[in-house]
């Protein structure tokens, strides 16, 4: 017999299912009432410094069908790559977004300020990125993913040079598609399988 | 706590699976490729951060949090309480703790949802609070009924709440479900199956908490919750594998 460890075990995760609005995004449920707005409607509020982006996008199963009943959240840092409490970070920049799939269409749409490169540990820098959590119904765990962006330099980022396979690389950037404006889709499976992150 | 230190990694087999058949949606929506695991990066050691300020006087007692005059919601009278720690012990003070859950007839107020138990006028079915500094939180809520869902011909969810915490960081983002105990339906579950570890989803199972019920008012369920820790090491200036 060996000492017993002290370290707790974490809770295990259980999907957010299909009802995941009325504890998170209530109004978009039709649940009124209960709190003056729902959490987290935007990252960003008037004067936040920085470039607005606007990314638009879906999340798609395994058969190409795009998900009517996801929620996402979103956490970034502001235009000069400092997170929410750090010195000297953006007031006007909460940097946490929770947004839904559209229930007609699937789509999800995300307004915010364009991040700035990040500092990690032991002199890292990350490219401007966004990171996401997706959860809905199905999903038993939620998935971790980040956006990048096709008019950056991302070319010494450290977490995309980890993906061998260089082509999925472009699963995580967003595409230009006019000033200001992204596409970015998420394919949970199959062709184009976004790639997932455990960190 | 501090919030210093490399988040401690996910082990994803306390997890469930994410690609489990009997849970017929899981079916398409698992990741078929493997997760890419690096060390987590200052956008999983941050998080956001959420004050008093947002939380109303009601917002932990769906009871009466969307009763109108004098109305209570129908069932049960529940108090459900309990403690968020991370794995290395430490209690997660002022951290927000959302629930959802249905009603007492097993109906959620929702777009979506058509079953026909009846929904309660008085019983929005949200609420949320913050940890103290403790890390303690509670709830005043009645107990949810089990409901019938499209999976199988006759599949039931057991009764559940549904658990929404947000820790210090985002990488220690974690959503799950509260079952009761003695609910015949958790075995019978397959969303609760697909925790391959038995030990895992008994963590799952509130105990009824007589010494917290209050006579004549209401009975108290335990629902303790563990997020990820952070490495406490003086060891931290080397490259990762290096
Ligand atoms: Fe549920």
């Amino acid at each position: 017999m060996a000492q017993t460890l002290d370290v707790l075990t974490e809770t295990p995760s259980q999907t957010a299912g299909p009802y995941v609005h009325i504890g998170c995004i209530p109004s978009f449920a039709g649940l009124e009432g209960v709190y003056p707005e729902d959490l987290g409607t935007s990252p960003i509020s008037d004067g936040a410094k920085g470039e607005i982006v606007t990314i638009t996008g879906s999340v798609y199963d395994g058969t190409g069908w795009a998900l009517r009943d996801a929620m996402i959240e979103s956490w970034q840092a502001d235009a000069a790559g400092r997170f929410p409490g750090q010195e000297d970070a953006d007031p006007n920049v909460s940097g946490f977004c929770r947004f839904a799939a559209d229930k007609e269409s699937g789509e999800f749409t995300l307004r915010t300020v364009k991040p700035g490169p990040t500092k990690g540990r032991n002199g890292l820098v990350f490219a401007p990125h966004i990171a996401l959590w997706i959860v809905a119904r199905g999903i038993n765990t939620g998935l971790q993913t980040r956006i990048y962006f096709e008019d950056e330099d991302n070319s010494a980022d450290p977490l995309l040079a980890r993906i061998e396979q260089r082509p999925r690389v472009e699963t995580l950037i967003a595409k230009k598609t006019s000033a200001g404006a992204y596409r970015y889709d998420i394919r949970l499976q199959g062709t184009g399988e976004t790639v997932f992150l455990d960190l | 706590m501090s919030d210093n230190g490399v988040l401690m990694p996910r082990r994803r087999e306390a997890h469930p699976d994410a690609y489990y058949p009997d849970y017929k949606t899981s079916v398409t929506r698992a990741p078929s490729l493997p997760l890419l695991s690096m060390e987590a990066t200052p956008s999983e050691e941050t998080g956001p951060r959420f004050g008093h300020g947002l939380i109303g006087a009601l917002d932990n007692d769906l009871i009466r949090n969307y009763a109108t005059g004098e109305g209570l919601a129908i069932g049960e009278r529940i108090r459900v309480h309990g403690r968020v720690l991370d794995e290395t012990g430490r209690p997660v003070p002022e951290t927000l703790v959302e629930i959802w859950q249905a009603n007492a007839g097993g109906r959620y107020r929702h777009v979506k949802d058509s079953y026909f138990a009846p929904l309660d006028p008085n019983f929005g079915g949200c609420g949320r609070t913050l940890t103290d500094a403790e890390g303690r939180y509670e709830f005043m809520t009645i107990r949810p009924g089990a409901y019938p869902w499209p999976n199988r011909a006759n599949d039931w969810r057991p009764m559940h709440i549904h658990f929404s915490i947000f820790g210090h960081a985002f990488g220690q983002r974690l959503i799950s479900q509260m079952y009761f105990e003695g609910d015949p339906l958790i075995e019978r579950c397959p969303i609760a199956a697909t925790i391959r570890d038995r030990s895992q989803l008994d963590r799952l199972v509130a105990p009824l908490d007589m010494q917290n019920s209050r006579g004549m008012d209401y009975l108290a369920y335990r629902f303790d919750i563990v997020l990820r820790g952070r490495r406490q090491t003086m060891f931290e200036n080397k490259p990762e594998g290096m």
